[in-house]
């Protein structure tokens, strides 16, 4: 990609994260159907899509959580998929994951959690794991919550202290499964702009999975629509705004799908059933 | 004709998917084996804080209802066993009787089911519950192993805790034995005493308390396969909650039936 720098000159970067011809399939049901990708360091990149187009699939490849059928995913110049266990931990460790539903581990305190991966992975002394805790935590504004275990907090603060968590190792890559999902607006508008916050101030690349298109206007960099398996629209915003692709316009103007009933196949398909 | 494929379908791909379990356990037997061991000083390490909390949950906590049973077994043992020997006039031998059945079976596989239903269904529920809530994915996407993290403190502390435990109820057992006779069939207790001593062997403790050992790591391996192999959200738990105490408890007795036919057959 070529970005413009302030002096206008143009510089080529790598990109930080490259998808090529990755297909997924349960069953007979394929998902992910030969996608491309690439994402650079520094963007915030956004995947669109609606309920089971295979938006968290992707990022489920991306974590590392599950095997695609075939393609290959490189983070850093490293296979993802093919290299050795010590290998793929060292590259967790540069990404930061944020789930749908925070997924702190109940069992412990808030400080405990976001704790946990400097306790696991640095040889850092208890009282300097403390203050990176308490820093991570000030961060996103829940300074006061060391000692909370997560079912006292509120959906929101259980999110911001999910965050602090993905953050702890300063991760170069940021996973946000659906940041909003769940939430009320408001509480959804200020963890768009925690993201925003947190893209000035660290230059990470930030990758969301979500269908709120409010959020998508606040925070994306790119924009890409995943359907059916592949991606309809790879593009800026602006791009996105403009663009004339039928399955764009339809996600930007919220129209529901034609709904076409034929009486005589629906009986037919019952008939086959029996 | 066609019911009947459909039939053998069906069987075949039951057996198919039994066959499928079989291996994923093994494969997290193998796994937990692993990073208890050669794994722990290669990239990991045991995590034994959260052992002994794991050791408290399982162990200390157990001891009351433990004990209370065994006690309750050994003196149930003495009163059944001597209404059948006073026919004989030989209620002394009472002793030789609770002293023989509590050390080699009683005491192991009675403290092994209780901690199944205790400690075997928590483990379910716990890894099961945090399946569910993405907690698992969460540690694998911090580089941290879930078998490491999660399995290995849990089956050490049942590897450890659940001999002590039997070795607690062998002698509460006995000891249920020892008060039902000195009290109610009115045994004189150095009578007992040296019966009981002379009936057990070294032999009888022992393999009692190896038993406990391959008991300990079945109930710890089922509990953690069931609960991370949880689908579906709250009612995946308690199915999964459910098996684990099911499937325990099965393969608890089978593998007693196996021991017992390899050292007590041939005697």
């Amino acid at each position: 990609m070529a970005i413009k720098t302030k002096a206008n000159s143009t510089v080529t970067v790598d990109p930080i994260i490259k998808i090529r011809n990755l297909n997924t399939s349960y069953g007979k049901h394929q998902v992910l159907q030969g996608i491309d990708l690439d994402i650079y360091p520094e963007e915030t990149f956004v995947i669109l899509g609606r309920s089971g187009c295979g938006k968290s699939t992707l990022l489920r490849h991306l974590m590392g959580l599950e095997k695609p059928t075939s393609g290959t995913i490189s983070i850093k110049n490293m296979d993802l998929l093919h290299t050795n266990q010590p290998g793929r931990a060292e590259l967790m460790k540069k990404m930061g994951v944020l789930f749908q539903s925070g997924a702190l581990f109940n069992s412990m305190t808030v400080g405990e959690n976001v704790a946990l991966p400097l306790r696991e992975h640095t040889p850092l002394d208890p009282a300097t794991i403390q203050i990176m805790t308490r820093m991570k935590l000030e961060l996103v504004g829940l300074s006061g919550f060391f000692d909370h275990l997560p079912a006292q907090l509120s959906g929101g603060m259980r999110k911001r202290a999910a965050l602090a968590r993905a953050l702890a190792m300063d991760p170069e890559i940021l996973l946000c499964d659906e940041p909003s999902a769940g939430l009320d607006p408001i509480v959804a508008v200020g963890i768009d702009h925690l993201i925003l916050k947190l893209k000035a101030a660290f230059k990470m690349c930030i990758i969301v999975v979500t269908h709120e298109l409010a959020s998508v206007f606040l925070i994306a960099d790119r924009i890409a629509l995943l359907d059916g398996g592949v991606f309809r629209f790879i593009g800026t915003r602006e791009e996105f705004t403009n663009s004339q692709d039928p399955r764009v316009r339809q996600f930007l103007e919220r129209r529901p799908d034609d709904e076409k009933i034929d009486p005589d196949s629906y009986v037919n398909l019952l008939l086959e059933n029996q | 004709m066609n019911s009947g494929i459909k039939t053998f379908g069906a069987v075949g791909r039951s057996a198919g998917e039994f066959f499928a379990q079989v291996a994923r356990v093994a494969d997290l037997a193998r796994q937990t084996l692993y990073w208890s061991t050669v794994g722990a000083f290669r990239y990991e390490r045991i995590r034994w804080n959260e052992t002994f909390t794991q050791m408290v949950r399982i162990g200390v906590n157990s001891l009351p209802i433990v004990g209370m049973i065994s006690f309750f077994v050994g003196l149930i043992i003495a009163m059944q066993s001597a209404y059948q020997l006073e026919r004989f006039g030989a209620v002394v031998y009472v002793a030789d009787l609770v002293g023989v059945s509590i050390t080699r079976e009683l005491g192991p596989l009675i403290t092994a089911i209780i901690i199944t239903g205790r400690s075997g269904s928590a483990i379910a529920a716990e890894l099961g519950t945090m399946k569910v809530s993405e907690e698992i994915d969460a540690l694998q996407t911090m580089a941290i192993n879930p078998v490491s993290f999660l399995v290995v403190p849990r089956t050490l502390a049942m590897l450890i805790m659940l001999p002590c435990l039997t070795i607690m109820a062998d002698f509460l057992g006995l000891l249920g034995g020892f008060v039902l006779g000195v009290v109610q069939l009115q045994i004189p207790y150095s009578a007992y005493f040296s019966h009981t001593a002379d009936a057990i062997l070294f032999k009888d403790f022992f393999t009692g308390l190896s038993k406990s050992v391959l008991f300990a790591f079945i109930i710890a391996l089922i509990g953690a396969y069931q609960g991370l192999h949880v689908r579906g959200g709250a009612e995946g738990v308690g199915k999964s909650t459910t098996d684990s105490v099911v499937t325990s408890i099965f393969l608890v007795i089978l593998s007693d039936v196996l021991f017992t036919a390899l050292f007590f057959s041939t005697f």
